[in-house]
């Protein structure tokens, strides 16, 4: 019986031998980080402080406990000689061990309290954004300011999850934690954060500011901010949200006031030129070259880079009777979506040459040849 | 039922062939069926776990898509939770509680049939979802709205499954509270019952007044899903929020369903094998009473993070850091127990020990979780993963090895091999840290749950985690050599098996008796509990 057992054991003491060692040489993965980051706001400091307290405070406890224990267990055993006792309670011990915890809660739950309060003090904020979860993406409206852009997952990151790309995942800088439009914020300025949602549950998240709040639809959370640092902070969507919960980061950008105003000046006057143009005939080379781009950031998650779906989850779009079939209805269900799925209405989220480009692109691309193009007028006059 | 026909008083009558199982009525039959349907169950879950750790070997897509990575982490924990750690506890309960308070069988024999085979039932209907179109439900155990309604056909057939494992779960809880109040042997005065049956009758109050809550929201789901309804739908007036109460109202009891018969177990071991009688009866039983109430009031702080009023985040803030007084009180007690006892550290004491140590530390990061505005960075992360599988894993199930350990010998009338059981418990030990213990890194580095692929700098922890979890994984199958040699043979043991056991099971022949106490013991005070 002991044979068969040892070889066993080397076995298993060789497999974890050769993959600890392939570990240890895993290039560029070096990062091995312990612990929660301090973070850039008043805040994330207090919460940091807070978290290292009470696991400090924890700690002490697991050692006096473990320590007893294991005292216990060194010393008071059978074939040591040790001789059970009789006793079986003490009221005095007993009510000691109540009290000390209790002690220990409070020296807790005052700071923590006071944390609290001071992180709910949402008034009196220069900015307010309002953040908005789709599934999956992230809409950032600088309130007042009329300005409003959707934020998705870097298209380096995507083709490498759409397996469209050779790259492997530490060739890209940021996989999974970059995106295409950040959501810039001045630094010294206390912004108010609206979180809402457009379909599911979502939750915004970045771990430098010291907190993370669900975005419900139909409701409007509110959070504030406040940035001392400038610096790039990455994040995550933190509530599961569907298929593609890990691929909707977040990036903070902050800046100082005076970059921030020449970037708000900037973008406006960017989202105005990608939108100019929406009066004029577009060619269809025009609109598939668009549309391709405007595809792959808005649609391929779900129907996937080469039009195919996941069979029984998300619909193919090749052949298929919506993207071969009448045009009015392909339009209707781009612009509305479709009620309990997660297809979306695009309407609200894309400008007219966006729209009139992706669904001329899913007519006429991966043999789907339907021949017609939608042009942007007549996506404006659907509106 | 034909089999009742036929009544026969004679101790060891066994019905024959698979009319045993399928009309049984006696209660170490139906749990034995419990324990062994909760053994597949976890093999089941934990084939999904291998599923979720391979894929997170390495960053990138590897083996399965997003779609199927969230319907392996939604249905590992339904299975785990719902079909290896709860009818787990519910089939020692069958086989432990009539002979440990002296009473012939369970107090409804019949129902406590049906209440088991509704069980594989309702499991072939939540696993047959996987070949349904839209795949096994993806949206996470917790079946948060809207994102569970977009659940595909597999929706209806989730709610029905949750209300087959509820029914089950309640006829359980009142079988085993009539039995319990209805059928203790003279003399088992309530202070006198023994801890484990003393865990399971708060457990069982527990269930039935959790349970109906979750049927209920499951009900409102179904209904906004195909009757139009909004009771979750901000744009019908309803709202989503109102879900998460809800479900965790029972969510929470749920918790301690699982762990409250965990620590029964453990009380029953620990005296023995430190030859010893248990530290503080009173306070145990007072303990677990206390923990069971303020379940009740603490369901927010599993969603802190949905935006409540100030007050509402500082009452379930201070609610939940008492619980740890209660908690506390019991970790001490045992901790006292074998404090100058006459230690020997057989399988189920190493287990037990193991049990007191690795859910204390789930219980210390649930004292740092309990803080509302650091758990603001803490929710939804790695962090939280390690956490409840300290207190699952190396709470609920270390608890359950223990237990199997400890009363196999009894059962069988064999002893199981010994240094199996040692090697099954030190790889267990082992591997189960290097599995859950690097998760609290990732997750206060900054790993969301449920995702199927991470950034890179997450990369090192979680190849650690997969490593540990495969070996975990396969540690396990000694379990099954050991359950399934001494079933066939092994070693006579005694009546007594343990040297410091005490409590009426012990007294009984080994393996029992078909029918046992058909003639009630006396008990005292000397004879009562460990």
């Amino acid at each position: 019986m002991s044979k068969p057992r040892t070889s066993m054991l080397r076995t298993l003491f060789l497999i974890v031998v050769s993959f600890t060692s392939m570990l240890v040489v895993t290039p560029a993965w070096a990062d091995w980080a312990l612990n929660l980051t301090k973070g850039v706001t008043p805040i994330s400091h207090q919460v940091y402080d807070l978290h290292m307290r009470i696991l400090w405070i924890m700690v002490v406890v697991a050692i006096v406990v473990f320590a007893t224990m294991l005292w216990s267990i060194i010393h008071h055993r059978k074939d040591k000689g040790a001789v059970a006792a009789k006793f079986h309670h003490s009221t005095a011990l007993e009510l000691l061990w109540t009290a000390i915890p209790i002690a220990i809660l409070v020296v807790i739950a005052i700071p923590a309290t006071k944390t609290l309060i001071a992180m709910e003090k949402t008034a009196d904020a220069d900015i307010t954004i309002k953040i908005t979860g789709y599934q999956w993406k992230w809409e950032y409206n600088y309130m007042g300011e009329d300005l409003t852009f959707f934020s998705v997952l870097a298209a380096d990151s995507r083709a490498v999850v759409d397996k469209t790309s050779d790259a492997k995942p530490e060739d890209i800088d940021n996989y999974l934690l970059d995106v295409d439009n950040p959501v810039v914020l001045p630094i010294n300025t206390k912004i108010r954060i609206l979180t809402t949602a457009a379909d599911v549950i979502h939750a915004w998240w970045v771990p430098a500011l010291g907190w993370k709040r669900d975005a419900i639809p139909g409701f409007i959370n509110d959070n504030w901010t406040y940035i001392e640092e400038p610096g790039i902070y990455r994040g995550q969507c933190a509530e599961l949200c569907g298929k593609d919960h890990g691929y909707m980061p977040i990036v903070v950008k902050a800046v100082s006031k005076a970059e921030y105003q020449t970037w708000l000046v900037e973008t406006k006057q960017k989202i105005a030129e990608a939108s100019s143009g929406a009066d004029r005939e577009w060619t269809l080379d025009e609109l598939m070259a668009r549309g391709e781009g405007v595809y792959k950031t808005n649609c391929a998650a779900c129907h996937q880079a080469n039009g195919e779906g996941i069979p029984g989850v998300f619909p193919a779009l090749v052949a298929s009777p919506i993207a071969t079939g009448a045009v009015e209805d392909h339009i209707n269900i781009v612009m509305n979506g479709k009620a309990g799925t997660a297809m979306a209405a695009y309407g609200a989220q894309l400008n007219d040459i966006d729209i009139a480009a992706i669904i001329t692109y899913e007519r006429n691309a991966w043999g789907n040849k339907v021949g017609d193009l939608v042009q942007p007028m007549t996506i404006q006059a659907t509106r | 039922m034909s089999e009742a026909a036929v009544h026969d008083d004679h101790h060891d009558h066994k019905p024959t062939g698979i009319g045993r199982w399928l009309f049984s009525t006696n209660h170490k039959d139906i749990g034995t069926m419990y324990l062994l349907f909760s053994l597949l169950m976890f093999f089941v879950g934990g084939a999904m776990a291998i599923v979720i750790r391979a894929e997170l070997f390495q960053p990138g897509l590897q083996f399965v898509n997003p779609q199927f990575f969230n319907s392996m982490t939604t249905m590992h924990a339904l299975v785990m939770i719902f079909g290896a750690v709860m009818p787990a506890g519910v089939g020692l309960a069958n086989w432990m509680i009539p002979v440990m308070i002296g009473a012939p069988d369970m107090a409804l024999p019949r129902m406590n049939n049906m209440s088991f085979w509704i069980l594989p039932f309702g499991f072939t209907l939540l696993l047959s979802t996987f070949f349904m179109d839209g795949g096994a439900p993806a949206g996470g155990w917790t079946m948060y709205p809207p994102l569970v309604l977009q659940t595909g056909n597999a929706f209806p057939f989730l709610i029905f499954t949750v209300h087959i494992l509820g029914i089950s779960s309640i006829m359980g809880a009142i079988n085993i509270i009539a039995t319990v109040f209805n059928m203790r042997a003279p003399g088992m005065t309530f202070m006198r019952l023994p801890l484990f049956v003393w865990t399971w009758i708060i457990t069982a109050f527990l269930l039935i007044a959790a349970l109906p809550v979750f049927a209920g929201a499951v009900t409102m789901l179904l209904t906004d899903q195909y009757f139009g309804t909004s009771f979750f739908d901000a744009a019908g007036g309803g709202d989503p929020v109102m879900f998460q109460h809800l479900f965790w109202f029972f969510g929470h009891p749920e918790v301690y369903i699982l762990i409250l018969p965990a620590f029964g177990i453990v009380s029953q071991i620990i005296p023995t094998f430190s030859r010893k009688r248990l530290f503080g009866y009173t306070s145990m039983v007072y303990a677990t009473v206390a923990i069971a109430f303020l379940s009740f009031f603490v369901w927010a702080h599993h969603m802190f993070t949905v935006g409540m009023p100030l007050a509402g985040e500082l009452f379930f803030m201070y609610a939940t850091m008492t619980i740890a007084i209660p908690t506390g009180v019991k970790i001490f007690n045992w901790v006292a127990t074998m404090w100058r006892g006459s230690m020997t550290f057989e399988t189920p004491m190493l287990f037990s020990i193991a049990f007191i140590v690795l859910f204390s530390v789930g219980g210390f990061s649930g004292v740092m979780m309990s803080i509302t505005p650091v758990d603001f960075q803490y929710h939804d992360t790695y962090f939280i993963v390690a956490h409840f599988h300290y207190v699952l894993v190396t709470g609920a199930v270390f608890a359950l090895f223990a237990a199997a350990y400890y009363w196999l010998p009894k059962w069988t009338g064999h002893m199981y091999d010994e240094g199996l059981g040692k090697l099954h418990f030190w790889t267990s030990a082992v591997f189960v840290n290097i599995l859950f213990f690097p998760q609290h890194f990732l997750g206060l580095a900054g790993m969301p749950r449920r995702i199927p692929d991470y950034a890179v700098q997450f990369a090192d922890w979680n190849m650690v985690s997969s490593l540990g979890g495969f070996a975990f994984g396969l540690s396990q199958l000694i379990f099954v050599v050991v359950v399934f040699k001494c079933i066939r043979g092994g070693d006579k043991v005694t009546d007594q098996v343990w040297e410091g056991a005490r409590g009426l099971e012990w007294t009984l022949s080994s393996p029992p008796p078909f029918h046992s106490f058909t003639v009630p013991p006396k008990v005292t005070e000397e004879s009562a509990h460990g």
